[in-house]
């Protein structure tokens, strides 16, 4: 048991655990046919884009490229743009844990209604997915005019930014976790609980370091998403210039204004925040191992 | 299972998810006299400059120091923002349908909007001309070449474009003033859209498909983008080509008077419009390729607008929201028009 | 272990505590932020009477819109099935030069904004591009075409199946797959009759969130599209032209469509992979 943790601890160590054994893994043409097939796919429909990416972000040189970064229109965005991701997807974190929990540890009839419920948000065309907000709290919505009697702002400012990012990253860290827990069963934390350990307990020891991976993917997709959405996010922010603009609103302007190279460069800005996330993930794999060995 | 040795970096990742969870969201904070200008797409550096030499004069006539939020975006989107609660002191659109929509829904704007400033509400216009490629290959000059077959047109979707709409109907408009009743001028705009290869969403869209892609003979845009695409995308690659006539697409402003009348602003929501019409104002915006009303401004800045004739959307449509009921509403004309050529094409 | 599952059989009241708890805040929460929105667009859309709800929804232009985001929504889910499980296949599984460059970028497609990612792939794909510039003289146009659509789609859905796949993988006990080589099974039996299943209720999650992402993606799309009528518009333009004429309750009229659709064919794909995790899983 202790060997499968182990390599739960170190994804490199995990496929070189598969490689060493003639029996769980296959011959060097099948392997290297695999590789190379999903590599080019990689290339032609990832890797291509974000080279694009940049080559359009560099084609006015460097000093454009760090003025575009360094514009107060751009830092105030960055701001705009961590803030609503550092709210969005602690909630969708929680959301999808203790969603996942109930979903995948038990059983109860509509469960598949359920997970589809948690599902639809992705399938809603990001500017309706605004424009319910505006429904809601606009002027002319339910609860609008309330709303300013109050003098409560929701719509373009920051609490309209943030629900609208809960919505469209809903079900990443939930649909992410659900199949990994329903692979994994429940004997362990049965056992735990029969064991005599509390609820709390069982979850922090036995669930949490099994689904650490998931949670981990989850986390990511969610925060890249909640940072690069821009059709929801668009209806509701209002885009106020410094205040209200999130870095694909500010994207969407550079490129209006013909500012080409400036507008691919905050997205390549973008696409680097993303792979922060990743940084982090690499980070705690490592410390993670590390602390394994001790 | 060895618990007890396992790393706890993720668990407290975890317990920080949960305190940030529990944090509370912060508002914006608002400076002591600020306005809101909600603007459509390409006036970011038009506002840029307009804003501080505004502040600058406001605060020599009255002592008083503002400060001018902008927001940019879409015309329509940001009409509906300021519909849905957007504080807008004041509107500085494109097309005057944007505004109307503020007088219906919740009298934002009074309905006589259009008669509160000269010329309209509209401090400023633009028109449609032809960006080609060097040299003019294709040897076009006037609307008429644009019909013509094996000339590949690229016009941003009129449906989704106010660009794309004015495109649309300086075409049916040249055709009216050449002398074409209804039923010629729709044939003209038929045979024009079936040369449209691309549809792009916005004005934008179709610029990087023209310039970027190379796909197309001609591009059909408003004057000032041309002017930028010169500067920003390369001037020895394009020509831009004036039609005999074109239309007169005005850019309207209005205040928004229910969030003045609430704020306290109205008097330097007022001022601020007026200065577009002053001689500075008129000055800034002829230096980024919007044509002024000031003739004197206008005469000053020729080299860079060529004289062509200029019909109004009235003169030719009525209004501007008659003209959207008629051509550009589903199922209306324009519809018509490429369902018909996408048979024809099958 | 033995203990665990004898419990397990042996007791079939719960022994997991939290349900109450999980499920409650789970409900709470998907109404707060899902439900109650949502009912926002059909509650909009109910003052339409049915002949012009009809009238919204059938026109033949929203109907081939239908076609193209559906058609091409699925086929670019199931193109990302298959290749998305080579490449977690890939990460998991080998080592080779370049893999953790690889495992980081697979996320972009959802940090980037999606008009950036359509600007980007439309210069990619068209004539004068990198991609377009080799197959376009081959005749096969993909920008501005059907076929750009689906590229995009693709594009903007697969980390989807490569995050879901992924942990599984990694979970996955090696000493099952021994086990099954010891008892003679070849490698290629190993992966279809011990793996795969294993794998199949993720690959499905994969497919309905790929598939449900593509059907209400815009931004990307726009700049590829074309956006000719009857030929390359997709269902989310058609709400986007309402809300140009400011037509709100005609736009949710067909969000109300493209709901409904997306819900009945995610319940049944969500159905079926609750049926082959029941069977997989270690909890039946």
């Amino acid at each position: 048991m202790a060997g499968t943790v182990a390599a739960r601890w170190q994804g490199e160590s995990l496929a070189e655990r598969y490689e060493s054994s003639t029996a769980t893994r296959e011959p060097a043409l099948v392997k290297w046919s695999i590789i190379a097939v999903s590599l080019t796919f990689f290339a032609v429909f990832l890797l291509l884009p974000l080279a694009a990416v940049f080559t359009e972000a560099l084609r006015k040189g460097w000093d454009v490229y760090f003025a575009a970064l360094a514009e107060p229109d751009a830092l105030s965005a960055v701001r705009l743009t961590l803030l609503a991701a550092a709210i969005a997807v602690p909630l969708n974190l929680v959301f999808g844990v203790a969603a996942a929990w109930a979903i995948a540890k038990f059983q109860f009839r509509g469960k598949q209604l359920l997970i589809t419920l948690i599902d639809l948000p992705f399938s809603v065309s990001p500017v309706i997915a605004g424009l319910i907000y505006v429904l809601i709290f606009g002027l002319q919505g339910w609860c609008g005019p309330w709303l300013q009697e109050h003098d409560i702002k929701v719509l373009f400012a920051v609490p309209g930014i943030v629900l609208a990012t809960i919505f469209v990253t809903f079900p990443f860290v939930a649909r992410e976790l659900i199949p990994l827990m329903e692979a994994q069963g429940k004997e362990e934390e049965e056992a735990a609980i029969v064991l005599g350990a509390s609820g709390w307990l069982t979850f922090w020891h036995v669930t949490l370091p099994n689904i650490k991976w998931g949670l981990i993917y989850g986390v990511i997709l969610c925060n890249a998403r909640a940072m690069g959405e821009f059709g929801a996010v668009s209806v509701v922010s209002g885009h106020i210039r410094g205040l209200t603009n999130t870095l694909p609103l500010h994207v969407e302007i550079l490129y209006n204004e013909y500012q080409f190279a400036a507008a691919f460069a905050v997205a390549s800005l973008l696409a680097l925040l993303a792979l922060l996330t990743l940084a982090v993930k690499t980070f705690v794999e490592w410390q993670a191992s590390r602390h394994f060995e001790d | 299972m060895h618990n007890e040795s396992k790393p706890v970096w993720w668990r407290t990742a975890f317990l920080i998810a949960l305190g940030l969870t529990l944090a509370g969201s912060g508002m914006l904070a608002q400076a002591a006299t600020t306005l809101l200008n909600v603007s459509y797409d390409v006036t970011r550096e038009l506002y840029k400059e307009i804003n501080p030499a505004f502040i600058k004069s406001w605060e020599t006539k009255t002592g008083e120091k503002l400060a001018i939020n902008q927001s940019h975006g879409g015309s329509s989107k940001q009409a509906t923002s300021v519909a849905g609660g957007l504080e807008a002191d004041v509107v500085t659109m494109n097309q005057s349908t944007d505004i109307d929509l503020l007088v219906g829904q919740g009298g934002l704007v009074a309905a006589d909007w259009e008669k509160r400033f000269p010329f309209g509400a509209a401090p400023y216009t633009s028109t449609s001309v032809f960006l080609v490629r060097k040299g003019n290959p294709k040897a076009i000059r006037d609307w008429g070449d644009l019909a013509r077959p094996g000339v590949a047109v690229i016009v941003p979707n009129p449906k989704t474009s106010g660009n794309g709409r004015y495109t649309y109907l300086a075409a049916w408009g040249y055709a009216v003033h050449k002398g074409g009743n209804e039923g010629q001028a729709r044939d003209f705009v038929k045979r024009l859209f079936a040369n449209v290869p691309v549809l792009d969403g916005g004005g934008r869209g179709a610029t990087t498909t023209f310039t970027q892609r190379g796909i197309g003979d001609v591009l059909v845009t408003f004057e000032n983008e041309a002017a930028l695409i010169d500067k920003e995308v390369g001037g020895d690659k394009f020509d831009i080509v004036y039609p005999s006539a074109s239309i007169l697409a005005e850019a309207p402003v209005a205040v928004v008077d229910k969030v003045v009348a609430r704020k306290g602003t109205r008097k330097q929501a007022q001022a601020y419009l007026e200065f577009l019409y002053s001689a500075e104002g008129q000055d800034i915006i002829a230096r980024h390729h919007f044509r002024p009303r000031n003739e004197a401004v206008l005469k000053k800045y020729a080299r860079d607008f060529p004289s062509l004739k200029l019909f109004t959307v009235e003169s030719v449509f009525g209004s501007l929201a008659k003209a959207q009921k008629v051509h550009f509403d589903d199922n209306a004309i324009y519809d018509q028009i490429v369902i018909a050529n996408y048979r024809e094409r099958k | 272990m033995s203990v665990a599952s004898a419990t397990s059989v042996a007791s079939p009241r719960r022994v997991l505590p939290g349900f109450n708890l999980t499920l409650g805040y789970t409900l709470v929460y998907l109404s707060l932020l899902v439900l109650i929105p949502l009912a926002a667009v059909f509650i909009k859309t109910a003052s339409l009477s049915l002949d012009q709800f009809w009238a919204v929804i059938s026109s033949p232009r929203v109907v081939a819109s239908y076609k193209l985001s559906f058609g091409a929504s699925l086929l670019a889910a199931a193109i990302n099935v298959v290749f998305g499980l080579l490449l977690a296949w890939s990460l998991v599984r080998y080592r080779f030069p370049g893999k953790g460059l690889v495992d980081s970028l697979v996320d972009l497609p959802f940090a980037l904004p999606t008009a950036v990612a359509g600007i980007a792939l439309t210069a990619i794909y068209s004539a004068n591009g990198w991609v377009g510039r080799i197959i376009e003289p081959h005749g096969i146009k993909i920008a501005f075409t059907p076929l750009g659509v689906l590229v995009a789609l693709i594009f903007i859905g697969l980390p989807f199946v490569v995050r879901t796949v992924q942990p599984i993988l990694q979970d996955l006990e090696k000493e099952l797959e021994e086990a099954s080589a010891s008892l003679g099974a070849s490698r290629w039996q190993t992966f279809r009759f011990v793996v795969f299943p294993a794998l199949l209720p993720a690959l499905l999650t994969g497919f309905a969130l790929a598939f449900a992402r593509a059907v209400g993606e815009y931004g990307s799309v726009i700049f590829i599209a074309g956006n000719m009528p009857m030929v390359s518009e997709i269902t989310p333009l058609m709400i986007i032209t309402k809300l140009e004429q400011y037509d709100y309750v005609g736009a949710t009229a067909i969000a109300v469509v493209m709901l409904l659709a997306s819900f009945v064919l995610l319940f049944a794909i969500n159905m079926l992979q609750g049926w082959t995790a029941r069977r997989s899983g270690r909890d039946r």
